[in-house]
């Protein structure tokens, strides 16, 4: 068979269980529409409350389902001995990783689409403005947060750590990151400090998608913040990884 | 040419972690079709050697041919002949018996039938179970069960029954013993001696990096193949002698309880178990370094 469908085979395994973990649906999928659903009635008839609510959620919906799920289930996955048993099987390893990460980027993609729903019918803002810079930057910000969940789950030392270690990062993260509201609010050195990770900026430019309609030619910074986050995690997901817990 | 060539072949294997010497020139050959055990205590080497085998490991120094192939270079083109049950080993805990077995199969070029497979691990009645409400020694079933099902040439057993009730370790020695009928090369590692002696053509006993012994169990050991006769004399006190021919002796107890007109009480006649010679081997051994 050949590694395309063998990746392929590996992504509905994922799905299906994905779908059976009712823990794993519900922190990737139930927990930010609760948060878009939250706050989208607390500022229900603002729009430029919700203007600010919208790509926020959608910035950390990517978030959570790709770094805050990926660290998670790649602790389990090498804690639990699945990696070793794997890496012991004639499954290449490129093609049990595409099928995990493709997995992820699924749940990132259908939760956009939710948010994007959610703002036509939920909230009035209509569709968004621009679907290429939508399209740009769930698939760069998918592709940032997904190395980077792999890379983080290196330094999670085990499995029963892994909520503290990602919930330590992502909750101080969501909230100086302009989620739930303006980040010209926000104090200048935490400002300075959400300006060099690269949450803020795919909230820039799901918040250009969304609302503004600006086109990818006024984003390049943005662009090139997660660009370098995503070189870093890739570099770091590839250089840290081990298919067992320890040992040589 | 494929039953003159050994089916795994280890020559003066070393393998150290930093300071620590975990393999220290551990030598020996399986032959195809052959079940061969390494026995030790905990810490002698054992897993570190079958998962430098399997090419989860790379070696410090020796030889190492596996199908012909070197672990450590051939992997990608290993892992399809081989099966193996890691000591520790887990899986998604939200799949299905047959689920996982079915999805191990699509990964081999030659599989065997997934419900046969599932039989003869013993867990059909469990096939529609999820993993993570498997027991123990269910869940081990199925890491045999995905061992098998790839129907490889070669299988590794670490520890395959650590953790069974006395039943399901008769049940996963009779399928080993069917692996052997259908001409499976099989390593395995225990600590169970009994277990060593009841499945083992050969056996290497490993303790502290290095064999020790190495052969059939029955003939193992530095005693050989001396005896152990021990009878009640005339006065009443046990005695005890070993021979390496009993004959003699025997005869000469034997007529004379005879001639007394008395009857040989408390005689037994026994060659030392492979209990016996791994507990005379580890007591002799140096005692350094384990860890």
């Amino acid at each position: 068979m050949s590694e395309a469908t063998l990746a392929w085979r590996h992504f509905r395994l994922e799905r299906r269980m994905f779908w059976r973990n009712p823990t794993a649906a519900f922190f990737s999928f139930v927990l930010p529409l609760l948060f878009l659903g939250l706050f989208g009635a607390i500022a229900a008839g603002d729009p430029e409350q919700l203007e600010i609510i919208v790509p926020g959620i959608a910035g950390l919906s990517v978030m959570a389902t790709t770094f805050n799920a990926l660290a998670h289930q790649m602790t389990f996955l090498r804690d639990a001995g699945v990696l070793k048993r794997m890496h012991g099987s004639p499954l290449p390893g490129g093609a049990y990783l595409a099928g995990v990460l493709g997995s992820a980027a699924t749940n990132a993609a259908v939760q956009i689409v939710l948010v994007v729903l959610a703002g036509r019918f939920a909230f009035d803002l209509g569709w968004p403005a621009n679907w290429l810079v939508l399209v740009v930057f769930l698939v760069l910000g998918v592709a940032c947060f997904a190395s980077l969940g792999v890379a983080f789950s290196y330094v999670i030392p085990n499995f029963d750590a892994a909520p503290a270690y990602t919930n330590i990062v992502f909750l101080p993260v969501i909230f100086i990151s302009g989620v739930f509201y303006d980040v010209d609010n926000v104090p200048a050195f935490l400002r300075d400090i959400a300006d060099a990770l690269p949450l803020v900026h795919v909230i820039d430019g799901f918040s250009a998608a969304f609302v503004t309609g600006a086109g990818l030619d006024s984003l390049l910074s943005d662009l090139a913040v997660v660009g370098l986050w995503t070189a870093f995690g890739v570099w770091y997901a590839i250089r840290g990884f081990r298919w067992d817990v320890g040992g040589g | 040419m494929t039953s003159a060539t050994p089916a795994i072949l280890v020559r003066d294997l070393h393998k150290r972690y930093g300071d620590h010497e975990a393999v220290r020139g551990i030598s020996f050959e399986v032959a195809a079709g052959e079940v061969f055990g390494l026995l030790g205590p905990n810490g002698a080497g054992k897993t570190t050697t079958v998962e430098i085998l399997e090419g989860f490991r790379e070696r410090s120094g020796g030889i190492v041919s596996v199908l012909g192939l070197d672990p450590q270079a051939g992997a990608r083109d290993l892992r399809p002949r081989i099966g193996i049950v890691l000591q520790s080993c887990g899986i998604y805990r939200h799949i299905k018996v047959h689920e996982a077995v079915e999805y191990w199969a699509g990964l081999y070029p030659h599989p065997r039938d997934v419900d046969e497979v599932v039989e003869i691990v013993g867990l059909t009645e469990k096939r529609d179970a999820l993993a993570r409400t498997l027991s123990g020694g269910q869940a081990r079933r199925l890491d045999l069960a995905l061992a098998l099902v790839g129907d490889p040439e070669l299988i590794f057993l670490d520890e395959p029954t650590t953790g069974f009730d006395p039943a399901a370790r008769r049940a996963a020695w009779s399928t080993v013993r069917r692996l052997q009928e259908l001409g499976k090369t099989v390593l395995l590692t225990t600590h169970y001696l009994d277990e060593a002696q009841a499945l083992c053509d050969r056996v290497a006993i490993v303790m502290d990096g290095r064999v020790l012994a190495e052969g059939p169990p029955a003939t193992l050991g530095p005693a050989g193949t001396r005896y152990r006769v021990s009878w009640r004399d005339e006065a009443g006190t046990l005695q005890e002698r070993e021979e390496r021919d009993p004959t003699a002796l025997l005869h000469q107890l034997t007529s004379a309880a005879l001639a007394r007109g008395e009857a040989l009480t408390d005689l037994s006649v026994s060659r030392p178990s492979l209990e016996d010679v791994y507990l005379e081997l580890t007591a002799e051994a140096p005692q350094e370094q384990r860890s």
